[in-house]
């Protein structure tokens, strides 16, 4: 078959003369109308510039320096600009990650989708609507008609993305790229946006090359897979080749490093075996080092100084491509390498469960007032958190999930008095925090931040940055804090001198270690992490969170640990809550919240995220709609406008909790109603 | 002593200030992440060209700064008196251009007044120009004085030339001696632009400075380079002389703006709530008062306090130096608004960021929080503004001086020299060099300090892509 993409020896640079980064080194591949093609990568991998060099759309100082980029047969490198701006729309579009930034927030949306749809079908006036409304019909916006006349700020982040992918379409593109297309979504949305995404590329067979650093996403989505690394591709194949067996080690460590233990399918407690306890799973393999700098001149495999398999000739000689059945990959040892072996589940050391919680919270409300007005009247409360009751035993963790926007991290903030509670006690190892004992309460407990690279002062030395809660704190004798720094860094991993340096001069990871290690330093017994993997790569997070992991067990933590990505809540949680607009909607054991979770909100959390073992039988649960706003909650359950199972009293009646054993329990009226009718039966 | 010291007020500011600004350069040369920006600086050839011309307009202010009165030569010895008029180090070094007065206008390397007069030649009255008493007095015949002036301006520039080109003997044999390299190597690497600093940019920018000045040195002994004024003082002089004032308005000022603004912006943007609402509305309605009207009311007060108060003041420099002063705290006192916005956003920003909310979860106290992670994350912009807005101030200290309501009218200052200069552009011919010589020395130091602030700017800004 004749391929709508070809790509052939890309090269691309950017910058000039001794700063030049070789971005994009050599890479061939191919995509067929109507399948896709996915690029898989870390981040700095070169993806998006491939992309961006398919479209001649490099930053300033980038070029292509060599290869050939063939859409339909056509050389697109050798195209006038005139003509290139024809093929950016018409012959492919592209999709962009964050789509509050790619459309413009003064012009309406039908505005923006009119003309593109102008400039590559010449339509103008009513015609030119009415395709536009077809347009955003087709990728599933409801009320196109009204839509039509929205600015971006007044959509979801899911329909803003519609959106953008209604305006790609609109040069009818024979190859449409999604630049991470659902990163900057939520599970329930991202599962949405790919629903589009794949109902699009079947019927108007378009082409999709599609970027993502997910493997879930891809196993869902691509018909063929490209791993990149230091830009260059490394392994090629097809989806089902490569995810049975990938050959190249870098791969493979990828899917070493990924938690992903839930299995597919919402099966029933009985079939799991009881030794198998959630959150006490094996360590992660971790990839050592990081994605090296593309400035030198590299010799060799690139990955060959992270790779456990790398053999002399690996460092000085790149590997050629070799074919390996259906797929094809760059590594002198394919084929050759050992077979992938299950990870080890060791059996942890049982943690004993003390009997008093460490952390005990009952009823924290968090409204903040809106204000409107001259004399700023409150006339309304935005309920961010609503009566949440929670406890965490020491070394324990407790995670705390839920799409953005649903109040957790302002659960964490609140815990910590960040952000003064409303109402409700905060019990922490039995006293009750209150204004006037502060200090203890911050010497007990920490907090772990999401964003490494906004978390640490990037004008203080890391050593300082560690010294000040000690110092604001008086922990420990002033002369003796500096051996406790030197201490808290060998516990994080760091080098002995980083004491010295100043953030910048760490990666990603590096800083999250840092951040950890400045929670650590107070030596709390309880530490909240807000999302502190969610920032990171795969093969770091993996680090981290067998840091995590590590600390919980020499030192006795207890987390509080708040996210978005059920795969990381599976590896690390020993119990889970599910919250929905600033309450928890189900609580318990993690192995029974996620492998049987009864809360139709749950249960959708739990199918929508991207699996790599292919699911079977698994019927997926595709929730509608957003998530409303917590400033005017819907009545009756919170979740009754987007739940599959409502009924009549869910619109009225917000559900008391029904306890489902084991200290599992949901606030539902169709699971209460389900455990009824089950009472029932029984009885009978 | 045949001197008496005098410190005006702002001298001793003037050197708190060069005194604060080396002990922060200490501060910046120990500090990695600091010196980082300003090693960037030092790459940029135009920012490090600006700078040189700067450095000599620093240089003759600080000159001029010092200032003393001398001893009158008949007093007794164990009562000395001294003079009334207050020099600087300065008026020493330049000796006679001070004090070679003529009697009126004279255009620029004129030999004869620029008004006729009834001069008594064989003992007939004629109207002429009359000859100068300085200017060109060495010339026999009216004849020569081209070939003078070249022969003058070629010496000069060449003795320029000359002290350049030992000055970069002696640079290349330090450098060569603390690279431990051959001078010929080093001698290729600079030609080759390979030092890491713009050596070629600075070694031109100071042979081209010194040869303008030996040039200005050779014909100001015999010539009034620039002419002179209403009273026959040279304008080379009074433009010299105007430049320890444009200093004092552009450094002063931001001295008395920067505590205002730093502590009011930051203070609105971090504790948000009543303290941000009343900053909000102090400058809302400060900027709502025309600037003007502002300074001209507050330096008109100052004038009756000190015409009220004439035993505070032994000399008129005295006199003039404190409505200067007067004048840099009135402009700092409304010039302030700006950088206080910009500091509140920027805080409003930072409080939010994740290090200042870790601080708080150590319960660390908000005058550490500000000093250790606000403060130092909106320096640049401090920075920044400072540099910008130096030039701005030295221009509007030029058009107060033009209204009226700037300097002292007896202080040398370019704005006084374009009052001066305003009904003389009338004249048929006009008198043109006065006005010229000002604008020719506020446009190299404003062009200077402008391009300096850019390359600052260019370093310092994380939006423009420069290392943070």
């Amino acid at each position: 078959m004749k391929p709508l993409l070809r790509v052939a020896g890309l090269v691309t640079e950017i910058g000039h003369d001794a700063d030049t980064l070789r971005v994009v080194d050599g890479v061939s591949f191919h995509v067929v109308a109507g399948e896709t093609y996915a690029l898989l990568g870390e981040s700095g991998c070169g993806k998006s510039m491939t992309a961006l060099s398919l479209m001649r759309l490099l930053p300033d100082g980038g070029r292509i320096v060599a290869g050939a980029v063939q859409l339909d047969g056509q050389d697109v490198l050798a195209l006038p600009e005139r003509d290139m701006r024809r093929v950016r729309g018409g012959g492919m579009a592209m999709i962009f990650q964050e789509p509050m930034l790619a459309l413009n927030p003064v012009v309406k949306v039908g505005h923006q989708i009119v003309e593109a749809l102008a400039l590559h079908q010449g339509l103008s006036g009513q015609a030119a609507r009415e395709a536009a409304r077809g347009l955003l019909d087709s990728v599933g916006v409801p009320d196109a008609l009204r839509r039509l006349d929205s600015y971006p700020f007044e959509l979801s982040g899911g329909l803003r993305q519609r959106a953008m992918i209604a305006m790609a379409l609109a040069g009818q593109p024979r190859l449409l790229i999604a630049d991470e297309p659902t990163t900057a979504l939520d599970v329930t949305i991202q599962a949405q946006v790919l629903d589009v995404l794949r109902s699009l590329r079947s019927e108007k067979r378009m082409g999709m090359l599609l970027i993502t650093h997910d493997l879930g996403v891809v196993a869902e989505n691509a018909d063929r897979v490209g791993v990149m690394y230091a830009g260059e591709l490394l392994e090629e194949g097809t989806r089902d080749a490569f995810f049975a067996s990938p050959q190249h080690p870098y791969s493979r460590m990828l899917f070493a490093a990924l938690p992903h233990a839930i299995p597919h399918g919402l099966q029933p407690m009985a079939v799991r075996s009881p030794a198998e306890n959630s959150g006490d799973g094996a360590r992660l393999t971790t990839i050592p080092g990081q994605v090296p700098k593309l400035d030198g001149r590299m010799r060799g495999c690139r990955f060959a100084p992270r790779c456990p398999f790398a053999i002399a000739r690996c460092r000085d000689e790149s590997p050629d491509w070799q074919a390996i059945g259906e797929q094809r990959v760059r590594c002198h040892l394919a084929g050759a390498l050992p077979q992938r072996s299950a990870p080890v589940a060791t059996p942890p050391p049982h943690s004993t469960q003390a009997a008093q919680a460490l952390l005990q919270v009952d009823g924290l409300k968090v409204y903040f007032p809106i204000r409107r007005g001259f004399i700023q009247r409150t006339v309304g409360h935005v309920r961010a958190v609503d009566d949440v009751t929670l406890s965490i035993q020491p070394g324990r963790t407790l995670a705390l999930v839920g799409e953005s926007g649903c109040g957790k991290t302002t659960v964490g903030k609140a815990l910590l008095r960040l952000i003064e509670p409303t109402a409700g006690s905060v019990v922490l190892a039995g006293e009750t925090v209150a204004a006037r004992n502060a200090a203890t309460l911050r010497r007990q407990a920490q907090m772990v931040f999401q964003d490494p690279f906004s978390s640490l002062n990037p004008r203080m030395r890391v050593a300082d940055i560690l010294l000040e809660g000690m110092d604001a704190l008086g922990v420990g004798a002033a002369d003796q804090r500096r051996a406790a720094v030197a201490l808290l860094l060998r516990q994080v991993g760091l080098p002995d001198d980083a004491g010295g340096r100043y953030p910048h001069a760490f990666s990603g990871g590096q800083r999250q270690r840092i951040a950890i290690a400045r929670a650590l330093a107070v030596s709390p017994r309880l530490v909240i992490c807000d999302e502190p993997t969610s920032a990171l790569d795969v093969s770091v997070q993996a680090q981290i969170l067998n840091l995590l992991k590590d600390l919980q067990d020499s030192l006795g933590l207890a987390y509080l640990f708040i996210t978005h990505n059920l795969a990381v809540v599976d590896y690390l949680a020993h119990e889970v809550a599910v919250m929905y607009l600033g309450r928890i909607v189900e609580q318990g054991p993690a192995a029974q919240v996620l492998r049987a979770p009864r809360h139709p909100y749950a249960q959708a959390l739990v199918s929508a995220v991207p699996r790599i073992e292919s699911p079977a039988g698994q019927r997926a649960i595709r929730l509608a709609g957003d998530q409303p706003s917590p400033l005017n909650p819907p009545s009756g359950c919170h979740f009754h406008p987007r739940c599959p199972h409502a009924s009549g009293i869910c619109r009225q009646i917000y559900p008391d909790q029904t306890a489902l054993g084991s200290g599992h329990w949901a606030r539902c009226h169709w699971v209460a109603a389900q455990g009824q009718a089950f009472t029932e039966w029984s009885v009978n | 002593m045949s001197f008496m010291p005098v410190i005006l007020w702002t001298d001793a500011l003037i050197f708190a200030l060069l005194a604060g600004v080396l002990a922060l350069a200490w501060f910046i040369r120990r500090h990695d992440h600091l010196r980082a920006p300003w090693e960037a600086v030092a790459q940029r050839p135009m920012a490090m060209g600006a700078a040189l011309v700067l450095g000599v307009f620093v240089v003759i202010g600080l000159l001029d700064s010092l200032h003393y009165r001398q001893r009158l030569p008949d007093s007794p010895a164990d009562k000395p008196q001294y003079s009334v008029e207050v020099m600087s180090a300065f008026d020493a070094l330049v000796g006679g251009l001070r004090t070679r007065q003529e009697k009126t206008y004279s255009a620029p390397l004129a030999m004869q007044l620029y008004a006729m007069e009834f001069v008594e030649r064989d003992g007939v009255a004629v109207r002429d120009y009359p000859r100068l008493q300085y200017g060109g007095a060495h010339l026999q015949h009216a004849g020569d004085r081209a070939s003078d002036i070249a022969r003058r301006s070629l010496a000069g520039a060449a003795q320029g030339a000359l002290a350049g080109l030992l000055l970069f003997a002696g640079l290349a044999a330090w450098q060569a001696r603390r690279l431990r390299l051959p001078v010929g190597t080093w001698l290729a690497r600079w030609r080759q632009g390979g030092l890491n600093w713009p050596g070629r940019t600075l070694v031109g920018m100071l042979a081209l400075l010194l040869m303008l000045g030996g040039a200005m040195a050779q014909l100001a002994s015999g010539y009034h380079v620039l002419g002179t004024d209403k009273v026959g003082q040279d304008v080379l002089y009074i433009s010299l002389k105007s430049i320890r004032t444009g200093l004092v308005i552009g450094t002063l000022t931001t001295l008395v703006t920067l505590p205002l603004a730093i502590g009011l912006g930051i203070a609105a943007g971090y504790f948000r709530g009543w303290v941000d609402d009343a900053i909000q509305y102090l400058y809302t309605v400060l900027n709502s008062i025309p600037g003007v009207l502002l300074i001209a009311a507050a330096v008109l007060i100052v004038q009756v306090y000190i015409e009220s108060n004439p035993e505070l003041f032994d000399t008129a420099a005295a006199r003039a130096d404190i409505r200067l002063l007067a004048l840099c705290l009135i402009m700092g006192m409304t010039s302030w608004t700006g950088l206080a916005r910009l500091l509140r956003g920027e805080s409003l920003k930072l409080r939010t960021l994740d290090y200042v909310e870790a601080a708080r979860a150590f319960g660390v106290s908000n005058a550490r929080i500000i000093s250790r992670h606000i403060f130092p994350n909106v320096f640049h912009l401090v920075l920044i503004a400072v540099v910008l807005d130096f030039s701005g101030l030295v221009l509007a200290e030029a058009v107060l001086s033009y209204v009226g309501v700037g300097v002292d009218p007896s202080m040398y200052s370019w704005g006084n020299m374009i009052n001066g200069a305003r009904l003389e552009l009338a004249r048929e011919p006009a008198v043109w060099w006065q006005l010229g010589a000002a604008f020719a020395f506020m446009f190299a130091l404003v062009l200077a300090a402008n391009l300096f602030a850019d390359g600052v700017r260019d370093a310092f800004d994380p939006r423009l892509g420069g290392r943070r």
